[in-house]
């Protein structure tokens, strides 16, 4: 089985008599270019299905770029959409490396934005708004963490599924949320639309200084860079890269998988917690079911897209922030559906998770003398 | 003329299990014949819903419900052999993939489903064997549509094959061990090709179901996560296709049980019974992991139960 | 002499720019060309809520000088606000109508801040003078009057005295086509009862095919409902044999036998009022609410499941209420016991807009 999890980056240090930096320039010359080979075919894939429905593929890719980043307007729009989806991806990216693939993000951004939402009832009005939002990010970051950590413990303790766990605990998490928003904890001044009570304007994360954005898209950029950081240059990280290789080996060498699985689950849980603590308290200012807006499944492909290296996630997801930014230009523009976005990400998916057969194939990256990778 | 509230939550239950048990059924059965040869194919949540889209297109376009059947089959084995094509390359992952093809069949389907929202297309037929009683209620309960009786002849056949034929034996020895199969001569490759197509073949005709029968219309909200849920329950049926009808009807009966109760007055906390189909599978995921008799059963090449 | 090439691109961005230029000097006033955006949560062709309007938009093109761009499929996340902004700042909108409830807090609160040179309206009676922007505003039918005349219908059309409701989601505007569907059976059958079914969520088929054959097998013969997109609920109950009262657009192709009538929303009304005022340069009213007293709101045709008793009450009832005869006329109890209507409310009284309650004559609970 292939392992997707490999890291931008040489994991063990390449014995050879050649100079260490061309070598290692030569392998990353190879992850960054069969990624935008992939990204090119899969453009001209869509291209030829919007030529064959009479639709030019020239006009498709202007729009996306001027509604995606051509504009100030388009460009801000397209930042602001891409802070969850970093969250979300790391959220993928996280267990990715341990050799889990956990698709909760969904649901653990559905929760922990209630969790956050819920805790602001008795604190609004009574401690200060910095207090507030520091609890209610806590609050997020934890209820994420167990939710997520739930599938991570079954994988360890009873080896479910962890994929097919993760999904049915999303959608048991949505339900729980409408349970609580519709029923005990609604606000009933707003008959209409059922939330919890709003934590009002005072109360709500702002935008960063000079611009449209809020702080989440800072936050989820320092997230990734803590998580890059850990994953690559601490023992912890070691550990999980190889519990993720080999989790046998890692086993003899007398690593605790099982608790570094749980650990990683709950570390991708926090983070879709902190994308639904943003939700809330950026966007929203309260929770309802407009939290389930799919952020988490747009991050799983943003994460396979950046092969789950934190760093990467940061263009990857700000250029699908702009792919689906422009998706309402192009469908107001070029009458097509809104789905076109849609068939768009899961073509660009499945090219580029195709390419990773091409790896090690070129011999223009392989540096004779050193081992090929497996 | 109504009925002892017992009397109705049973009859609803026993006619969701017979009605919405159909695509489980067909999609578990796909999903199992893919798995016994040892590849798992996530994306049937993907086929499900191009399949329920071109069956109404071409029921549709052509007058012939049936028609449409046979095209939502052909797509879903086109959506396959993609997949079984694409994960034959070294270093693919399928479990990725099946997550791909999940997004690029349902983006298709509403691409060009967008045009089918609104019409009417003829629908499949259904008979009832509750006829005879006169009492409408358990007439329709016990309404049955050709593809239920199809599907479990698939499911016994399938188990047939699988322990009494050449074939059977092939597949099954692709899924336990890739090297003891070469050494037969089979090409894995091409076994598990053919079953990943053939699987998402079963599972368009699941999709058609829902656009052809019931609910009988097609539009985005058709499909709640009931491929997925299929592939948890080929776990819950060890890999055993006759098992696979009894919890597909399991499955349907659960989805019943929230309206059920809610039509006989029974109507506190509607959420959580309209989730327990969900919580339904995780609990039947804990517990039959790591039971003896699934360790037995699984077929040793499958990756996600590695 | 030779013209430069100009290309699509910079036209595109000059005509833009040329109507915000229009559009931020005198205040509107001056602009004949009206570009009007209009964002929908679902597909225009689900045979309900967005149907509805998109039908409705149809009805501008008749108006000179009006250019409508639409979107569909926005979620009610900060996507409405960057939909919204979108065509604000790229296809020049002076106003932007929003469809869905969840659009108005805190989205088109903050935009309608923000582009004070554009007019903001919104499709459910939030808007509030004191809190709110003088270019936002809201727009809503009282459909729950087009519902009461469904029921008046409905209750001559059942043997069995029951009548099932598929409902989405308990919220205020829900509850009052229930309650009102209620009240008007009653009128002609005191002896109905209306049995709701909540389905969680404004499109779910599978969920709304079971809960009709749930009403079906609880006794129910006249099936009607509120949500997104009712062409599974009619399709389904038309199987089953049993009669049905259609919502939000005309499903009356899809229940040739059963079909009585149905409540719809006639927004035309609403959309041509904007736009000819746009056209003139006058301003645009905050609130635009009504029923029938202002033609907001008109029941579908009378399809072949309503009988001549049916039809004439049904006719008299659309008359009563042209002439603002009220529907909640107290006192009326809730399921619990509780009066929750104390005296005779005017049809378009905001203390109805609160409502959270089901009444007496109705089995069904909210959460």
């Amino acid at each position: 089985m292939a392992d997707v999890s490999e890291p931008l980056g040489a994991v063990l240090p390449i014995l050879d008599a050649k100079s260490d930096l061309s070598v290692r320039v030569r392998r990353g010359a190879e992850y960054i270019a069969i990624p935008l080979i992939a990204l090119a075919v899969s453009g001209l894939l869509f291209s030829v299905f919007l030529l064959a429905l009479g639709k030019s593929p020239a006009e498709f890719f202007s729009l996306v770029e001027r509604g995606g980043f051509g504009t100030a307007f388009s460009l801000q729009n397209t930042l602001q959409r891409s802070a969850p989806l970093i969250m979300t991806a790391l959220a993928v990216a996280v267990p990715a490396r341990v050799g889990l693939i956990m698709i909760g993000g969904e649901g653990a951004l559905v929760i922990g934005g209630f969790a956050a939402a819920a805790i602001a009832i008795p604190l609004v009005g009574r401690a200060p708004p910095l207090t507030t939002l520091i609890i209610m990010a806590i609050t997020g970051v934890a209820v994420g963490a167990c939710w997520v950590g739930i599938a991570g413990f079954l994988r360890y303790a009873r080896g479910v599924n962890e994929t097919i766990s993760s999904l049915l605990l999303t959608y048991i998490g949505i339900a729980i949320m409408n349970f609580f928003v519709e029923g005990s904890l609604r606000d009933l001044t707003n008959p209409n639309k059922p939330s919890t009570k709003p934590i009002g304007e005072a109360y709500m994360v702002g935008k960063m200084p000079g611009t449209d954005i809020h702080w989440g898209l800072a936050a989820g950029v320092l997230l990734a860079i803590a998580l890059q950081i850990l994953l690559s240059r601490t023992t912890f990280g070691f550990a999980v890269r190889i519990a993720g290789g080999n989790p046998r080996a890692a086993l003899a060498q007398g690593l605790s998988v099982g608790k570094l699985i749980v650990i990683c689950a709950m570390i991708a849980g926090a983070c879709a917690g902190l994308a639904g603590f943003f939700e809330v308290a950026a966007i929203q200012g309260r929770a309802n079911a407009s939290l389930v807006a799919g952020y988490g499944f747009t991050g799983i492909l943003v994460s396979f897209l950046a092969r789950h290296n934190p760093i990467a996630i940061i263009p990857v997801a700000i250029l699908f922030g702009g792919i689906v930014a422009s998706g309402g230009l192009v469908q107001r523009r070029m009458d097509l559906p809104d789905a076109t976005v849609l068939v768009l990400q899961g073509l660009t998916f499945l090219v580029l998770l195709t390419s990773e057969t091409l790896y090690g194939r070129f011999s223009f990256f392989r540096v004779s003398g050193t081992e090929d990778r497996t | 003329m109504s009925q002892a509230p017992a009397v109705i939550v049973l009859l609803a239950v026993i006619g969701g299990a017979l009605r919405v048990s159909t695509p489980f059924m067909f999609v578990a059965l796909g999903e199992c014949l893919t798995e016994k040869s040892g590849r798992v194919n996530l994306g049937l949540e993907g086929t499900l819903v191009l399949g329920a889209m071109c069956a109404y297109a071409t029921s549709f376009h052509t007058g012939s419900p049936w028609l449409g059947v046979l095209a939502a089959g052909g797509a879903g084995a086109t959506l396959g052999a993609m997949h079984g094509y694409i994960c034959k390359l070294p270093r693919v992952n399928d479990i990725a993939i099946g997550i791909a093809m999940m997004l690029f069949g349902t983006g298709i389907a509403f691409f060009f489903g967008k045009a089918y929202i609104q019409p009417s297309a003829p629908r499949l037929g259904s008979f009832s064997l509750g006829a005879w009683t006169g009492n409408s209620q358990i007439a329709t309960a016990l309404q049955i549509n050709p593809l239920l009786v199809i599907g479990v002849g698939v499911a016994a056949l399938m188990a047939w094959a699988f322990a009494n034929t050449r074939w059977g034996l092939i597949v099954r020895t692709t899924g336990d061990s890739a090297a003891a199969a070469r050494a037969m001569g089979i090409s894995v490759d091409l076994v598990r090709f053919l079953a990943t197509t053939i699987g998402g073949f079963l599972a368009g005709v699941g999709g058609a179901f829902l656009s052809l029968y019931y609910p009988g219309s097609w539009n985005q909200g058709l499909s709640s996560g009931q491929g997925l849920m299929a592939v948890a329950l080929v776990i819950f049926a060890r890999w055993n296709p006759l098992r696979c009808v009894l919890a597909a009807l399991l499955f349907g009966a659960a989805g019943a049980i929230g309206p059920a109760l809610q039509s006989v007055g029974i109507t506190q906390g509607y959420y959580f019974f309209n989730a327990a189909p969900y919580i339904l599978t995780l609990l039947i995921m804990v517990a039959s992991a790591g039971s003896k008799q699934a360790m037995r059963a699984v077929p040793g090449e499958l990756s996600i139960t590695k | 002499m030779r013209y430069p090439y100009i290309s699509r691109r910079v036209v595109l961005k000059s005509t833009a720019a040329g109507l915000l230029a229009a559009v931020s000097g005198a205040r509107i006033a001056a602009a004949k060309d009206i570009v009007l955006g209009i964002v929908y949560v679902g597909p225009r062709d689900d045979f309900g809520w967005n149907q509805a309007h998109a039908v409705a938009i149809q009805a501008l093109k008749t108006v000179p000088g009006v250019k409508a761009v639409e979107e569909e499929n926005v979620p009610e996340t900060d996507a409405c606000a960057k939909s919204m902004e979108s065509m604000v700042n790229l296809d020049g909108a002076n106003i932007v109508l929003g469809t869905s409830f969840g659009y108005f807090d805190p989205f088109m609160i903050d935009l309608a801040k923000k582009y004070a040179n554009v007019e903001f309206r919104h499709a459910a009676p939030l808007w509030n003078a004191a809190k709110h922007p003088k270019n936002l505003g809201s727009y809503f039918g009282y459909l729950n009057q087009a519902h009461h005349v469904d029921g008046i219908a409905a209750g001559l059309s059942t043997k069995s005295n029951k009548l099932g409701f598929v409902a989405a989601k308990p919220i205020a505007s829900v509850l009052s086509n229930i309650n009102s569907f209620m009240l008007g059976a009653k009128k002609t059958n005191p002896n109905a009862v209306v049995q709701v079914i909540f389905t969680g969520d404004w499109s779910l088929p599978v969920r709304e095919a079971e809960a009709v054959n749930a009403l079906v097998d609880a006794g129910c013969d006249v099936i009607t409902c509120h949500v997104d997109a009712p062409k599974v609920v009619i399709e389904t109950a038309e199987k089953r044999g049993v009669k049905t009262c259609g919502h939000n657009a005309s499903q009356a192709p899809l229940a040739p036998k059963g079909f009585i009538t149905g409540a719809e929303y006639k927004w035309e009304t609403i959309y041509k009022g904007y736009a000819t005022k746009l056209a003139e340069g006058q301003p645009l009213p905050n609130m635009v609410s009504g029923g029938y007293e202002s033609d907001m709101v008109r029941n579908t045709p009378f399809g072949a499941g309503a009988s001549e008793e049916a039809r004439k009450a049904a006719t008299a009832g659309i008359a009563d209420l042209k002439a603002k005869k009220p529907i909640y006329v107290g006192p009326l109890k809730d399921t619990k016991g509780n009066v929750v209507i104390d005296k005779t409310y005017d049809n378009l009284d905001p203390y109805l807009d609160q409502m959270n309650y089901l009444l007496e004559g109705v089995i069904g609970s909210i959460t």
